[in-house]
């Protein structure tokens, strides 16, 4: 790879700490040469280039960037990018597969469950983290999940609704569930 | 009609809750926010904002920020005050710093800012900005803002004398006097609605991007009116409106937030111009809380005249509103408080009287935001506080005191004693449904039994109508700039097509939605039409999507140029059909011969015959534009509905169960309908429980970031059970429809309030300010008083 | 939103952490969980020259009872793990009733309980979980182990009585003397926030129905967490009447130094925290409710 950045004429740039990292996205692997400081919703964001992880608060309270980190729902602000060397990380692009919408996708589009969709990535992946525990969630269990997750335009009853759907047919899909 | 008519709701149209469009790319992370934009070349900016709430700048010395590797500009006040730049003008006619030069005047205000590499190096480079500051006294409220001695905020102001910036009154004195006169019972009410933020959670940013070679600007903008922003940027910028592109992409929400100018967007545009490079400036949680255009922050006080039978013969109404340091809200201009004149529009009252003023503070500019229809979540909360005092004050049930005094069925076109005309409404009905959907009597019953073992249950209703669809020429104006919309359709020659409109939607589903129009009016299936919005070089001229406008003026645009199109059709089908235009009828997608009814052509056919067929004379193309001035607003009419329960030792209460009874007229989507409603009454209730803005005694903000500014999450938030069994068509509005977004969030919070207020019946308590936390609650069931929650707050 | 620069070392061993801190510098700071360090360092009330992240330490993540029933947390066990631990739900209701309401799910994956403790926020939970039960930190560093007991470990408002070169490596609870019973109850307006106040009480209860041991730990009523010894005082030795229930809930009241602030007064929070400790007491007395899991949220 090979960068070009604009010589300011400055020398204190060779002393800014780079470390390197190995990690897998989305099933993809991959490395980068990052700051300790960058944060890992930028690595996803800007590193990457995924986009569907968002940022909305500077206080780890709206839960727009969660993302899985071996499998755990994570506020991906609120952790160094560095930390996932040797880990892998899961976004909202890597819910699909290449032929099919994950069913907690079809889910908010079946029951209305985004208006602006900017904190719908959080949510489904907030979500995502509860089924892989809970195949079978009540409604209590689906709001007590995503209330690390906010949202200002549905009211989250048509987001129960969803999460509800798509357990209810990864229950279906799933032999011998219950 | 015959066998062939296309089955409407199939095909997408009205009444269809067809899955939304936007959805596809919102499910699969491909949505294009503001930040997810990315130029070649693109730089990053951050802001500096002033910790103090009001306080002369001595210095600003931005040495040490410009030596840091990976700074490329660093701005001040003072350095765009040589282009003229630091001051711009406001949507209401007065001016806002973009960069302070003299004082600061609330915290949080910009200072300076920093353009560099990446964000990071910005913000370190913002850290080693060092500013000296001589601290001024702070003014808080509205009464500190009038006091004897007290600072002069906008003293950058020629002839600003005070911290006053107008009065304004509506009504009759006279008549409403005599009212009072005649009064049996005076029923008063005070209360302040406290400073709130719409706060989406995308927060807002721009990225302008200069082009040099062919001098165009080009600014991607969180902007819920790209044109008015446009004609804001030709203005400041002193550039020419041709050569300026707003481009408004995936918007996180907006609820009026992303409506004004904010100085960030002013600094990357000149940060671009300079460096003559792409500038990204997206702001933190904190920028957007602590200066962007916050929502209500009014100090009410109210008398109504009353009957001893129940009627109502007069209000009077004073607000004291808190503008914060510059008046900047975006509103219909002849208006100073907005539509708060729109109170007891769903009550017949024949006299009303309304006096306002506004006042600068130390706090950031705004006011009008947050899904409030121009301060109509005021009026409307004012009046069903009010309503539920008075029926207490007479003794009456709050249902019955409501229904004696409804506008009714047979009483419109109907004129409120403010100058406003509501057109329809089925009043009493809409209080049937919600009153058997709650089981009013039985809970009544409840109540009383339940009062005899210590527990405290409550019931609240607020009913209101609202004046939503700003608005016709006459009355309507921002800037002199006239509030109508529009719409622009072109079918291609296989009959699909692609619609643009004016307005912007930011989880509306207007992708949705005007598809479903065009599809009503054509029979093109909603699916064959693709809807854009948003770009000002594409885009017909709009004012943007606010104040649940959209549905009530756009989307009539939608259906009067699809009605164009039609019509042109209509001649085309002739043509085909080989007789006169007047021997054809439509029926949906398709036009026939009336004595021969299956001898017809679909819509599709018209399409391709408009590119290859003309009959003579006729101008080829099937695409047109319509700009639609709406006669009147919309009124829709909503009755919430809130059973709670109150912990008496601690203050905590509970919703029971919430009932939403919303007549907006023909809804398109059903669906999406339900969203917004619920959305709204989500705001609602975050209003009336948790979430405000406050300051202490030094002027701090207290509710700048999340921590301190509490939204609720899905385990706080009730379930909603909504009704939709009335409907009453816009008389006006070519398909029937009313607004509806934000009647929820104006109309529910005097719902959730009045029931807690219900449940301390009998305890002398006649208000507690919003939100209603539990320390209040349990303050004024422990001692028996009013619970203000006015700033500055206490502490120790 | 963005932190200041700092060098980062990411030890795959405990000594090779130690060694870390020992070099590192002035200002270095153990990175566990994270949900409370780096909010702060993007906000920049943070600004450590090192951080030293020991999330790829072994052996750290376990949370089990010895065979005399003392309770070992160690430095990775996560919020969520004790959230969803059979273990603590049948054998520490405190800390049961506690883990649940640390600040959000997802927060909570990450989180640590021993990292919660060396953060020593008055306003975190288990803090005053660990105080009531009577619990210790062990610290380790060059010079070798150390226990510390919770009640000495926080010296102050985000102090705490670690050297520069130690790290807390386990969170140590007592064995129960008798029937451990207890629960925690605290004031949030909506999930996520800061406590308006937190009651912590841990009773051990012979078979008699007799406290033998108690402890009363208070969240943000004050410049740091409170141990209300004098209450707990006063329930040692007796049973749990309401005569003795509300003596010591009036005294745990008054140990709270509650200030008016925009979550309420003084005297609202000083009343909550007579009402929670009340409301502990009064499930887990003979005929109450049981184990006091439940939470109050104002919503």
């Amino acid at each position: 790879m090979t960068a070009v950045y604009d010589d300011l004429g400055d020398e204190a740039a060779s002393d800014i700490p780079v470390r390197r990292i190995r990690f897998t996205i989305n099933g993809a692997k991959k490395i980068a040469e990052i700051e300790p400081r960058l944060l890992l919703s930028h690595l996803i964001r800007r590193g990457v280039g995924l986009t569907g992880t968002h940022m909305g608060c500077d206080t780890t309270n709206c839960g727009a960037c969660t993302v899985l980190v071996d499998g755990k729902p994570v506020k991906s602000c609120t952790m160094l990018a560095v930390q996932v060397d040797g880990r892998e990380v899961t976004t909202v692009e890597g819910l699909a597969s290449a032929s099919e919408l994950h069913p907690l996708q079809e889910g908010f589009r079946e029951e209305h469950g985004l208006q602006c969709g900017f904190c719908t990535p959080g949510m489904m992946m907030a979500a995502k983290g509860l089924l892989d525990r809970n195949p079978n969630p009540s409604e209590e269990d689906v709001r007590w999940a995503l209330s690390g997750n906010l949202c200002r335009c549905t009211g989250y009853q048509n987001i129960v609704k969803s999460v509800l759907w798509a357990a209810e047919k990864q229950r279906a899909q799933t032999p011998g569930a219950e | 009609m015959t066998s062939k008519a296309l089955d409407e709701i199939k095909i997408g149209g009205l009444g269809s809750s067809r899955k939304r469009v936007e959805d596809e790319r919102f499910i699969r992370g491909k949505g294009n926010y503001l930040d997810d934009v990315t130029l070649p070349g693109m730089l990053h900016m951050e802001i500096l904002r002033s910790p103090l709430p009001h306080a002369r700048i001595k210095s600003i010395d931005t040495s040490r920020a410009w030596e840091i590797p990976g700074v490329h500009l660093v701005m001040t006040g003072e350095m765009m005050a040589t282009r003229n730049l630091a001051w711009m003008p406001t949507l209401s006619y007065d001016t806002q710093a973009v960069l302070a030069t003299d004082k600061v005047r609330f915290q949080g205000q910009e200072v300076a800012c920093v353009i560099a590499d990446d964000p990071y190096i910005a913000k370190d480079a913002c850290e080693a900005i060092e500013v000296d500051y001589e601290p001024l006294p702070v003014i808080v409220n509205p009464e500190q803002a009038q006091a004897d001695g007290a600072p002069i905020i906008r003293d950058d102001k020629d002839g600003q004398a005070g911290n006053v910036i107008y009065d304004w009154e509506v009504g009759d004195p006279a008549a409403t006097d005599r009212a009072f006169a005649q009064a049996d019972v005076v029923s008063k009410l005070e209360l302040h609605y406290p400073r709130s933020h719409p706060s989406p959670i995308e927060c807002c940013g721009s990225v302008a991007d200069f082009n040099r070679a062919t001098s165009k600007l080009t600014v991607y903008m969180t902007t819920q009116a790209p044109h008015i922003i446009r004609a804001a940027v030709a203005m400041v910028a002193e550039l020419p409106e041709h050569l300026i592109r707003i481009v408004s992409p995936d918007i996180g929400g907006g609820f009026g937030n992303k409506v004004p100018v904010y100085p960030g967007y002013v600094m990357s545009i000149l940060a671009s111009i300079l460096l003559e490079r792409p500038v990204k400036w997206i702001e933190d949680k904190t920028g957007n809380l602590i200066s962007t255009g916050f929502a209500r922050d009014v100090y009410l006080k109210g008398e109504m005249a009353l009957r001893k039978d129940g009627k109502i013969l007069g209000v009077r109404m004073h607000t004291d509103a808190d503008h914060g340091a510059f008046f900047s809200d975006a509103q219909p201009s002849k208006f100073k408080i907005g539509l708060m004149h729109s109170a007891f529009a769903a009550y017949d009252i024949p006299a009303a009287h309304l006096t306002a003023r506004g006042v600068y503070t130390n706090k950031a500019p705004g006011g009008v935001a947050y899904r409030c229809s121009f301060r109509v979540t005021e009026a409307m909360f004012f009046q069903e506080r009010m309503i539920q005092e008075a029926a207490n004050d007479l003794g009456m049930d709050q249902a019955a005191f409501r229904r004696m005094n409804f506008v009714a069925d047979d009483d419109f076109p109907h004129r409120t004693p403010f100058g406003f005309l509501t057109d329809s409404g089925q009043y009493a009905k809409c209080l049937d449904v919600g009153l058997k959907a709650i089981d009013y009597d039985k809970f009544r019953d409840e109540q009383k039994e339940a009062r005899k073992r210590g527990r405290l249950l409550g019931l609240g209703i607020s009913t209101m109508t609202e004046p939503l669809g700003a608005g016709n020429s006459r009355e309507y104006d921002i800037l002199g700039i006239k509030m109508f919309d529009s719409a622009d359709l072109k079918v291609h020659m296989t009959g699909k097509a692609i619609l643009r409109t004016g307005a912007k939607s930011q989880g509306q589903g207007h992708e949705t939605t005007w598809a479903q129009i065009v599809a009503h009016e054509l029979g093109i299936p909603a699916a064959d039409v693709t809807v854009e919005e948003g770009d000002t070089d594409t885009a017909p001229f709009g004012m943007g999507t606010y104040a649940s406008r959209s549905t009530p003026v756009a989307g009539a645009a939608v259906a009067m140029v699809s009605r164009k199109i039609r019509a042109k059709a209509r001649k085309l089908a002739a043509h085909l059909l080989e007789v006169s235009e007047e021997d054809i009828e439509w029926e949906l997608g398709r036009f026939y011969v009336r004595s021969a009814p299956d001898r017809g052509v679909t819509i599709q056919e018209c399409a391709m015959a408009a590119y290859s067929n003309m009959p003579d004379g006729l101008e080829p193309g099937l695409e047109n534009t319509a700009y639609y001035d709406p006669p009147n607003l919309t009124w829709p009419f909503a009755v919430y509905i809130v059973t709670v329960e109150v912990d008496p030792v601690t203050g905590v209460w509970d919703v029971l169960k919430t009932v939403a009874v919303d007549d907006c007229g023909v809804r398109i989507n059903p669906v999406i309908v339900e969203g917004q409603i619920m959305g709204g009454l989500t705001e609602a209730y975050a209003m009336a429980s948790m979430q405000f803005i406050t300051f202490d005694a030094d002027g701090n903000c207290v509710g700048s970031n999340y921590m301190d500014y509490l939204l609720p999450s899905a385990w706080e938030t009730p379930g909603f059970e909504l009704h939709s069994e009335v409907v009453t068509p816009c008389p006006h509005h070519p398909l029937g429809a009313k607004g509806i977004g934000e009647c929820a969030a104006v109309g529910g919070p005097a719902a959730f309030v009045n029931a807690v207020m219900d449940a301390l019946g009998g305890t002398g308590v006649r208000n507690i300010d919003m939100p209603l936390l539990p320390d209040r609650v349990w303050e004024a069931l422990t001692n028996h008083h009013d619970v203000s929650g006015a700033p500055p707050i206490r502490q120790d | 939103m963005y932190p200041s620069r700092f060098r980062y070392e990411a030890p795959r061993s405990l000594d090779e952490a130690i060694g870390t801190l020992r070099d590192g510098g002035d200002y270095a700071k153990i990175l566990a969980g994270g949900q409370s360090l780096v909010p702060m360092m993007k906000l920049r009330f943070a600004s450590p020259e090192l951080i030293v992240d020991i999330n790829n330490v072994p052996g750290l993540d376990y949370h089990r009872a010895d065979a005399n029933g003392t309770l070992r947390v160690g430095a990775l066990t996560r919020h969520a793990d004790l959230e969803w631990s059979p273990l603590l739900k049948a054998t520490q209701p405190t800390m049961a009733a506690a883990a649940p309401v640390i600040a959000d799910p997802l927060v909570r994956n990450r989180g640590t309980l021993v990292g919660s403790l060396c953060h020593a926020d008055p306003q975190g939970d288990w803090a005053a979980v660990m105080i009531s039960l009577g619990a210790s930190v062990v610290a380790q560093g060059p010079r070798g182990r150390r226990v510390i007991p919770v009640a000495d470990f926080v010296t102050g408002p985000f102090e705490n009585a670690l050297a520069h070169d130690e790290i807390a490596v386990e969170a140590v609870v007592p064995p129960a003397q008798g029937t451990r019973a207890g629960g925690y109850l605290k004031l949030e307006r909506r999930v996520g926030d800061f406590a308006t106040c937190g009651v912590a009480v841990a009773l051990d209860i012979s078979a008699a129905g007799e406290v033998i041991r108690a402890g009363i730990g208070l969240t943000g009523v004050g410049g740091a967490t409170i141990n209300a010894t004098q209450a707990a005082a006063a329930l040692a030795g007796k049973a749990l009447t309401p005569e003795a229930i509300e003596a010591a809930a009036e005294l745990t009241a008054q140990a709270a130094q509650p200030r008016t602030d925009h979550r309420g007064s003084a005297e609202y929070k000083r009343h909550m925290v007579r009402t929670f400790a009340a409301r502990i007491l009064g499930a887990a007395a003979p005929g109450g409710t049981g184990p006091a899991t439940t939470t109050e949220r104002a919503a």
